[in-house]
């Protein structure tokens, strides 16, 4: 399928007023799933971790996992919303084969959370203060694979089906429509679904990895012209599954409708799939009457009436909210905006706090997080939080430079050896022979090995010219592979030639 | 009135995946038009601000520990398959070949 | 031991303890009954054999250790075709669960199965329990013992026929709008349905999941309340199973004495509709209690004038829901069509074929009251019928202790007498509806012959988790009864005869 006529975003925000709406699904990471006992896991081997609950199977009943409860309980408060004091479930009925019981067990008119709002700034400096209509519990459906027509639904043989997945615990949070956010609109819904997922890890109710969906977008875009007041008709993109992604999903859908409109064309009001690898949207399945969901109150599960000294409870155990988080993090770290926002829009404000509070300053620690780490993971084509490296490394690998054990080179190499799986930063050292050589004996051998070799550097150095001694460094560490302290080995080649 | 067309049992059935003859639509629609004009008779017995009841016996707050408890192994979760490959349940296309 | 099939249970409990006869020799009795008998009545859709023997085994070895787990340890026992067992075939009485294996079993199957009562086979029903006579089943309909061109009552009329015709001392049924009930009433024998939550609705393949209850069907009150007693309990399965113990049913059963018994007559269930003979029972049945010193109050219940309309909403509305996991996907039967179907077409095609034409016409009627425009009027004003039904029985229970009425309004009819006329056959359960949309506890037991010489049958109601006041009631007037007619009503009935 190819690419639709897009019109120039400037061009496009000039003529129409973009309208946004995102909905959030955050798996949560209990141990078991939503209505079931099966485990929470869905990498193991194809329907290992089902049940009769969760296939669907005749006869068998949910019962709600309580610790579902309190974490869309604690997303809810931390979205800033009303927590329900009688919430129900709802069953919505619709027949898809990754579905088991072709009803999927969600909330309807009475979410859990409800009327929240989030602070999301930009890189502009802007705030946007986004409205949450709700936050709701449901499940998580199987997951179809499809053979034959390259794996894609489109021209598949046949498909196949894991519940594994069936039953998980999702919390959906949906925002109001969001105006007037113009040509930021692409970097704040991307910003919005980043500070979910920093709220969902801070407070550890989710593993919140996108690129294991473990946080899904759908968004949602209309553009009407400017003055109108009507809202536009809106497509729902899909699949949206990284942050780039959803930026990139937003811009192309707002390029893409004013292209139609400005031809005189119209909407449709359909789901579309985001492709990431070519950068585009494709239609879906279109909305339409024939969409009936049949909503109707759960009868096989009662209400949901959380008490206030519950609420309160888990009130309390909230973490920092991450605005403040990152203004007091901003502070501590003497970092400038930019820098600061470096940090925020590589996603590493948890891997640097944490390298921080384990002893490195705020700059060596940024400097290893946004630059050899994310170099590597550059190279390799992985996300940071793929890459086997952790605060503790880090720090560790800080602390023998600090000692004069390591070098800026050897403690890249030893990043590098822990990144493919080596082992830990001592053993990768010790394995690599990367420690530097602090024995004098050596460095003084080697030292005067290289002045013997280059008499005319030597009798510049004599001469005065201290500078040369760059010539004869060079020599010594590579006599040495690297491993030896660079200050240390200048200060021998002087002392050795003006003997 | 006829409140139960033969369309509206047509889109019925397609919404609960019942594929019907036009003989079985006839039929359905003069039967179903019979019962709903019967109990129909709710509207009128209740009032905007009566309550619903959804469950019969008051509860609420009925919650399951998050334990893991044991799952159906593979061959038994398939036990009743009517197709199967790989470990997974086997269907037909979703989509129709264009 | 010619009369042996006609005891009790709980007579032929007492022979096990003492050692007069063995679990083995009862089962392998009701066996040979069955198996008999079966062409006859078609009561049964398995008989199982060897796993009963073995079960029978089983209880003879823990009653020689005097480790007999309960009260009806040994005692065999047939239950309804929509529970599930591991061990044989589950149908529901659909076509579309032919080869049906489940994997799993029931919660209440588990209960008989830890006291040790052996299960002499599944028994049959209308289709997934939709109908009043068992001329749906899938299977062919069972037979009334006392008469057999006659219905046995429905859905239940497997467990009815299979008691009252004495092929098993007692049965497991299950209850929606009068299924335990009505066939009770028409086959002589007794039949209860115990207060919503009181047994476990675990692997009981679900009708209407607000209304579906379990309960036992015998031949005689005490009966009843102690395998009320075995299959009762909350079970942590299922969020709606009641938390509390309603105490011991068969100490209840022991209290006949009606005297000062404040038992109400509900006017709107006292005479319109009811045949003559029926009303002739009734009111000699109110006559001899009112001899017996207990205290007649008449009741109104304006409300149940909308039940049985607000019942054919709730009921097809969640059965519609209930009724989608049965696609071709991970059990039951598939139909493809020709070519090359999608699996949308494979499950249409298979739910055609599978089902019934009553299931086919109330899912369609349910979807329709759950359909967006149409859910307030019908599903919505359902429910809120059965808000005014439960006020109505609070008022009555207020000022009665348990209340009555006839159970069904005409003895049993004839086979095909009303299968074209789904209106008339929905009218036989105007007397037991209320019961489900309220949640109480209720019990048919025989109240005299009338038209044709056929058997009816008398209901007593209590107020919810009130199960035990409705078991003592019911024993008292069983016992005037039983007084006045100088045995039991089932001993009228006649020897079933194999040519
Ligand atoms: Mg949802
Ligand atoms: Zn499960």
């Amino acid at each position: 399928m190819a690419k639709a006529e897009l019109m120039d975003f400037d061009e496009a925000i000039e003529k129409y007023e973009v309208v946004i709406g995102l909905e959030v699904h955050v798996e949560l990471n209990t141990n078991t799933k939503m209505f079931c006992g099966c485990a929470n896991e869905f990498g193991d081997q194809p329907n290992t971790n089902v049940c009769p609950v969760c296939l669907g199977l005749p006869g068998a009943l949910p019962v709600v996992n309580g610790k579902a409860v309190e974490y869309s309980i604690a997303i809810g408060l931390a979205l800033n919303c009303s927590i329900a004091s009688d919430g129900r479930f709802a069953r919505k009925n619709y027949f898809y084969p990754d579905l088991s019981k072709n009803f999927q067990t969600s909330q309807y008119d009475e979410p859990i959370a409800f009327e929240g709002q989030l602070e999301v700034p930009v890189a502009s400096g802007k705030v946007y203060n986004v409205a949450i209509e709700r936050a709701h519990m449901e499940e998580d459906a199987g997951k179809l694979s499809h053979v034959g027509g390259a794996g894609r639904i489109q021209g598949a043989e046949y498909s196949l089906v894991d519940f594994n997945r069936a039953g998980v615990p999702l919390v959906e949070i949906v925002t109001k429509p969001i105006f007037d956010s113009g040509s930021e609109a692409p970097e704040l819904a991307s910003a919005y679904v980043r500070q979910i997922r920093e709220i969902v890890k801070a407070m550890d109710v989710s593993d919140a990895r996108m690129e294991r969906g473990n946080v899904r977008c759908d968004a949602n875009v209309s553009l009407r012209p400017k003055g109108q007041e009507k809202l536009g008709t809106r497509t729902e993109t899909k699949n949206v599954n990284s942050l780039r992604s959803v930026e990139n999903a937003v811009r192309y859908e707002i390029q893409r409708q004013a292209a139609i409109l400005a031809a005189g064309g119209e909407i449709t009001q359909e789901t579309r799939h985001w492709h990431e690898d070519k950068k585009y949207t494709s239609a879906g399945r279109p909305k339409s009457d024939a969409d009936d969901y049949r909503y109707f109150p759960e009868p096989d599960l009662v209400p949901v009436q959380p008490t206030e000294e519950l609420i309160e409870e888990i009130r309390t155990r909230l973490p920092e909210n991450p605005a403040s988080r990152r203004a007091r993090l901003q502070q501590e770290w003497a970092l400038s905006d930019n820098e600061f926002r470096d940090i925020v829009n590589s996603d590493l404000l948890d891997e640097i706090d944490s390298t921080v509070s384990l002893g490195v300053s705020a700059q060596s620690a940024k400097k290893w997080w946004t630059g050899e780490i994310a170099r590597i993971a550059n190279v390799e084509g992985k996300e940071i939080s793929e890459l086997s490296v952790t605060p503790e490394d880090v720090a560790e690998i800080e602390k023998m430079i600090t000692d004069g054990k390591l070098n800026d080179r050897l403690a890249r190499e030893a990043l590098s050896g822990v990144i493919a799986g080596e082992g830990s930063v001592a053993e990768v050292v010790s394995a690599k022979g990367l420690e530097v050589v602090s024995d004098d004996g050596a460095l003084t051998a080697a030292v005067d090995k290289a002045l013997a070799e280059q008499p005319d550097v030597l009798e510049k150095i004599r001469a005065g010219k201290e500078q040369a001694a760059g010539a004869i460094i060079g020599s010594v560490m590579k006599e040495m592979r690297g491993q030896a302290d660079a200050g240390r080995v200048r200060e021998l080649i002087l002392e050795r030639a003006k003997s | 009135m006829s409140e139960i067309t033969p369309e509206t049992v047509r889109h019925l059935a397609s919404l609960a995946r019942i594929l019907v003859t036009d003989e079985e639509v006839e039929k359905l629609a003069k039967e179903l038009d019979v019962i709903v004009e019967s109990v129909a008779t709710v509207k009128g017995a209740v009032s905007a601000d009566t309550p619903a009841t959804s469950h019969p016996i008051p509860m609420s707050n009925v919650y399951r520990e998050d334990v893991v408890k044991p799952s159906l192994s593979q061959q038994e979760a398939l036990s009743n398959a009517p197709d199967q490959a790989d470990g997974k349940f086997k269907v037909n296309a979703i989509l129709d070949e264009e | 031991m010619s009369e042996l099939h006609k005891k009790p249970a709980s007579e032929l409990a007492q022979m096990l303890r003492s050692g007069e006869v063995t679990s083995v020799q009862l089962t392998e009795l009701f066996l040979d009954r069955a198996e008999k008998l079966n062409p006859l009545t078609n009561s049964f859709l398995r008989i199982n054999r060897e796993t009963a023997i073995e079960q029978a085994k089983h209880a003879d070895e823990l009653i020689a250790a005097g480790k007999a787990p309960s009260v009806l340890t040994g005692v065999p026992i047939a239950v309804k075709d929509n529970l599930t067992t591991t061990d044989a075939i589950t149908t529901a009485g659909s076509k579309i669960l032919e080869n049906y294996l489940p994997q799993y079993d029931s919660t209440v199957v588990s209960k008989l199965r830890a006291a040790a009562m052996p299960i002499l086979g599944k028994t049959n029903l209308d289709e997934f329990a939709m109908g009043s006579s068992t001329e749906f089943s899938a299977y062919g309909p069972s037979k009334n013992p006392w008469d057999l061109e006659r219905i046995p009552g429905g859905s239940g009329g497997g467990s009815s026929s299979a008691v009252s015709g004495f092929l098993a001392p007692i049965a497991i049924g299950s209850d929606t709008g009068g299924s335990i009930r009505f066939p009770a009433a028409v086959t002589g024998s007794v039949g209860a349905k115990p207060t919503y939550g009181a047994v476990s609705r675990y692997g009981l393949i679900a009708l209407a999941s607000s209304l579906d209850q379990v309960g036992p069907v015998t031949n005689d009150v005490l009966d009843a309340a102690l395998l009320q007693d075995v299959i009762a309990g909350h079970d942590p399965m299922d969020s709606t199973s009641l938390v509390d113990s309603l105490g011991q049913m068969a100490d209840f059963a022991s209290k006949t004495d009606v005297k000062g018994l404040r038992v109400g007559v509900i006017k709107q269930l006292a005479s319109d509709g009811f045949h003559p003979g029926i009303k002739a029972r009734f009111d000699e049945s109110i006559q001899l209690l009112v001899d017996a010193g207990a205290e007649i109050v008449e009741v109104d219940c304006p409300s149940f004038e909308y039940a049985v309309s607000a019942y054919y909403l709730i009921l097809p509305a969640e059965a519609s829901s209930n009724l989608a996991r049965f696609d071709a996907v991970r059990f039951g039967q598939r139909v493809l069509p020709e070519g090359n179907p999608t699996i949308e077409r494979v499950m249409a095609a298979t739910r055609e074929a599978g089902f019934g034409p009553e299931v086919k016409r109330r899912i369609i009627l349910g979807t329709y009251a759950l359909s967006s425009g149409y859910y307030d009027a019908y599903y919505g004003s359902a429910q809120k019928v059965r808000t005014l039904i439960q006020q109505d029985f609070e008022k009555a229970f207020a000022a009665a202790d348990v209340l009555i009425s006839p159970t069904a309004p005409t003895t049993a009819f004839k086979f095909g007498e009303k299968l074209d006329d789904p209106l008339a056959m929905y009218l036989n359960d105007v007397a037991t509806i209320p019961a489900n949309l309220a949640g109480i506890p209720g019990i048919s037991v025989p109240n005299g012959l009338a038209e044709n010489d056929l058997p009816s049958g008398l209901q007593i109601l209590a107020a919810a988790k009130n199960d035990g006041v409705m078991y003592s009631a019911a024993a008292g007037i069983e016992k005037l009864h039983n007084d006045k007619w100088g045995k039991r009503m089932i001993d009228f009935a006649p020897e079933l005869e194999v040519n």
